[in-house]
């Protein structure tokens, strides 16, 4: 059995969800930003008239900030709650890949990236870090 | 007469639909036995339905339900187990009901039916041997079982003999309803479907999902509209400005369209209350008048189905319990009739809705006591718990403080339903209670899915949408002059308006963002929460927009200071600020005490509230001035008092202004005054008194309509304001003792109460 994987980089890792989860794929939008709210939410967009919040998944996985000039871009997912925008560094392609390839979140991976990470998986050429949406953009645990 | 065949008609859709849902809860219990929650709903709905066929004097039906009632309410406790046997019992109640109701349908009353047998069987299982008896065909299938069980039943001799005699009447009632049942219920269904649309066709059932996709449809609509309106100015072409008009024209239109599509004025649900106030006042003997203000407040119409129910259960609530017999009030000193008041308002980007009745209160010993004797909590929790915390013990379900189970309330079913119906849109439910006076119960609902009017204001860069609703005015705030209107008041902001202190939030500080660098104009936007008035200082005021509210995801939702998030016309996302919220974070509303003193002012329209300054004479005296009488309050070196023809004085705006030094007048002791002095300015026209305080405390609001009697010289009373006690200040006598031409015109009477106050 093999699974397909949406993937983007963070920070110089490359990241991967379900492909089922993903809605859709924007480049960078204004975000209007929300006081007193946790660290992690990156802000509001306007989705085609829809007011979808947007997670900062490097202030999230406690990764460096990227900078002032940075412009993430966005992975809309579908939730339970509608949908949610992650913010990240670059689009990457759809893979494929192979469940025999899969394994639990490695030993050296640390902070609190590491229970945001369901397992990795080894590509050719690179691994990708298979992300747990539901518990990335369950922001309420981190102020 | 139209009016009783609409309110039958409701009962019966309403009816139609929780009988459709009590089959599924019903079957679903039997996966999970133990769910309160299921069980909670089922009893909820079977007394609805018992309520209302009460009040329409629908006997049968009341009899059928109230029997089911009892059963209900037992298992929900616990005291019985939940088993196949009373499973169909329950199941073939609905049964019952769905026929009862079919015949009303057709016929416009119950006919004759019989269902003593069922209520029989009811109540059979609802006897506690009857559990002994029937848990022995648990196995089996009830259904084929009829026979062997009541065999089964003859042989346990330990059980008693009466109980065994019902159950033979029990098998009867089994074996004829098993035969008679399927096919009258088939028979019924159709006559059912067939009633049903007849009622259905005079009303438009829209899913409301469809509402909402339109009225997204239309937010969208707008959006583009003000994008093409832009674009075609910039274009200067004549027919695309034209076609650009009519499209804003039209688009405009059919917002408000859909929007009125989901608007109803809250009379719609009010105006069943009248009767329900009537009909029940008679059967418990009660007097009580129903007045209602604000019948025309606006609601979406999902929010008004889902109050109708809370509402009711409240109105019944305040006449059963609340409001006493005439004997018991005219006794009391109250008149025979007790009063009802319904309220309805837009406050703070909500709608307020207050049930106030003129009553006997809560009392919160009673409510203590009896959550303890039911054991809903322990001696620690209360021992814990404020007063307020205790009166919201009322809301837990199975909490009822009536002895006896009437027929109207009294099950403690109410209240829970009231809360939970409330808090699943998002609202809540405030009571508040004064022994003897009455009771409010104030029910907030936060709006959604409506359009609504703002002001666009920008605060740390960023937008940020003002209900209209809850703005009073804008006051712009220049550098120089205008800054030194903002003082402080024991570290708290005010700002002069009009010669009243408004307090102040700074809109940057109170969101947590970076304070303003320069200074340069700010502008105050005048709030209203709660009843009570506030100043938001932002820094840019930009337009008026009519905006769509979009719900926060709930990563969101906990940050109480939005009220929801907007699109604004050049499609950015803003955020809506709540006026109660951002008022109550920054703390600038009264005490906690002083807005049950503002509810106890619902319940009873006589007490006045009064904002008060708070000062301190003396060591440690509290004195109040009402803050009608301040007119500005000055921080004056020392040394620039002078004396003047044996009075105290200061130069002041180029006038000539005389001083009292308030705690050697009142008595409260001298304090060696330090190098400044707190003076109250007191002005009638161009005439000026200086008021000398040792100390400005705070403003708040309070009920000073009761006051004790204080034999002290300028003090007309004193009463507790947050849970002080404070004089209040004889003002006249203060400034005449300053000034004894202050009142030219009563300046005879004012030295005739000078002489015998002072």
């Amino acid at each position: 059995m093999s699974k397909q994987f949406a993937t983007f980089e963070l920070a110089g890792h490359l990241f991967g969800v379900d492909v089922d989860r993903v809605q859709e794929v924007i480049r960078n939008q204004t975000t209007t930003r929300v006081p007193l709210a946790p660290s992690a939410i990156g802000g509001l967009i306007n989705l085609r008239g829809q007011v979808v919040t947007a997670v900062d998944l490097r202030e999230r996985l406690g990764l460096p900030d990227a900078g002032p000039d940075h412009l993430p871009m966005n992975v809309v997912v579908r939730t339970a709650d509608g949908p949610v925008s992650l913010l990240v560094d670059v689009i990457g392609e759809v893979i494929e890949a192979d469940d025999e390839l899969f394994e639990s979140p490695p030993e050296t991976l640390s902070g609190p990236g590491r229970e945001l990470v369901l397992g990795v998986h080894k590509l050719r050429d690179r691994l990708v870090l298979v992300l747990d949406v539901d518990r990335a953009i369950d922001v309420s645990a981190v102020v | 007469m139209e009016e009783i065949d609409e309110i039958v008609g409701e009962f019966l859709v309403e009816s139609h639909e929780n009988l459709d849902q009590l089959d599924r809860d019903l079957v679903a219990l039997e996966q999970e036995p133990g769910s309160r929650e299921l069980l909670s709903s089922i009893f909820r709905t079977v007394h609805t339905i018992k309520g209302t066929s009460g009040f329409l004097a629908f006997t049968h039906l009341e009899a059928v339900t109230h029997a089911g009632e009892n059963l209900l309410s037992r298992i929900r406790d616990g005291k019985l187990a939940l088993n196949p046997a009373r499973t169909s019992v329950l199941l073939e109640l609905v049964d019952a009901i769905r026929s009862l109701l079919t015949t009303i349908e057709a016929s416009g009353g119950e006919g004759t039916p019989d269902h003593t047998a069922l209520v029989a069987k009811i109540n059979v299982l609802n006897a506690d041997e009857a559990d002994v008896l029937l848990d022995v065909s648990d196995s089996a299938e009830p259904a084929q079982v009829v026979e062997p069980e009541v065999k089964t039943a003859a042989k346990v001799k330990k059980a008693p003999k009466v109980a065994s005699d019902e159950v033979a009447v029990l098998s009867a009632a089994v074996a004829e309803t098993e035969t008679a049942l399927p096919a009258r219920s088939e028979e019924g269904a159709e006559v059912q479907t067939e009633q049903r649309r007849s009622i259905a066709d005079s009303t438009l059932r829209v899913d409301v999902d469809l509402l909402d996709s339109l009225m997204r449809l239309v937010g969208e609509l707008v959006l583009t509209r003000n994008q093409v309106v832009s674009y075609a100015g910039i274009h200067g072409d004549a027919n695309l400005t034209r076609t650009s008009q009519r499209l804003n024209l039209i688009a405009s239109e059919l917002q408000e369209g859909v929007m009125k599509t989901r608007m109803q004025p809250i009379d719609n649900v009010w105006s069943k209350l009248p009767r329900v106030v009537r009909d029940l006042g008679l059967a418990c003997g009660r007097q009580a008048r129903l007045v209602m203000e604000g019948r025309d407040t606006e609601l979406d119409k999902t929010i008004l189905e889902a109050i109708k129910d809370p509402l009711t259960h409240l109105v019944r609530n305040s006449i059963d319990h609340g409001i006493e017999d005439p004997a018991e009030r005219v006794a009391s000193g109250k008149p025979a009739e007790g009063t009802l008041t319904l309220r309805a308002f837009h406050e703070g980007g909500q709608v307020t809705i207050e049930v106030a009745d003129d009553g006997a209160g809560i009392d919160p010993e009673a409510i203590a006591s009896k959550a303890l004797e039911r054991g809903l909590i322990t001696k620690s929790d209360l021992a814990r718990m404020s007063p307020r915390e205790v009166l919201d013990l009322i809301f837990i379900a199975g909490f009822s403080t009536r002895e006896q189970v009437s027929n109207v309330s009294g099950r403690g079913v109410g209240m829970d339903v009231v809360k939970t119906n409330i808090e699943n849109i998002g609202g809540t439910v405030d009571i508040a209670s004064v022994l003897g006076r009455g009771t409010t119960f104030k029910i907030k609902i936060p709006l959604t899915l409506a359009i609504i009017p703002t002001v666009a204001i920008e605060c740390g860069g960023s937008r940020y949408a003002l209900p209209q609703v809850s703005l009073d005015e804008l006051v712009s705030v220049n550098g120089g002059e205008g800054q030194q209107r903002i003082e402080e008041i024991s570290g708290a902001p005010v700002y002069r308006l009009r010669d009243k202190l408004l307090p102040l939030v700074y809109c940057r500080k109170v969101l947590g963002l970076e304070p303003s660098e320069d200074d340069g104009p700010q502008y105050i936007a005048v709030l209203r929460a709660d009843g009570q008035k506030y100043g938001l200082v932002v820094d840019q005021v930009l337009n008026t927009e009519e905006i769509v509210v979009k719900p926060l995801s709930v990563q969101l939702k906990k940050i109480s200071v939005y009220a929801g998030a907007t699109i604004l016309g050049d499609g950015r996302v803003a955020l809506i600020l709540d006026a109660l919220a951002l008022a109550q974070t920054a703390g600038v509303l009264g005490s906690d005490r002083g807005k049950i003193m503002e509810l106890e002012e619902t319940v009873s329209e006589t007490i006045p509230l009064e904002t008060l300054l708070i000062v301190r004479l003396g060591e440690n005296g509290r004195t109040a001035i009402p803050l009608s009488a301040v007119t500005r309050l000055e921080d004056l070196p020392a040394n620039s008092v002078e004396n003047s023809g044996g009075r105290q004085v200061v130069q002041y705006r180029g006038q000539i202004m005389p001083l009292v030094w308030l705690s050697a007048f009142t008595g409260a002791g001298y304090v060696e005054p330090g190098e400044r002095i707190q003076v109250v300015v007191h002005s009638n026209g161009e005439r000026s008194v200086g008021l000398v305080v040792d100390e400005i405390l705070d403003i708040t609001d309070a009920d000073i309509s009761s006051l004790d009697e204080v034999h002290a010289p300028g003090v007309i009373g004193s009463a507790i304001v947050d849970g002080r006690i404070t004089d209040l200040l004889d003002v006249s006598s203060a400034v005449v003792a300053a000034d004894p031409a202050f009142y030219r015109e009563a300046l005879a009477i004012e030295q005739a109460q000078l002489a015998v106050g002072v």
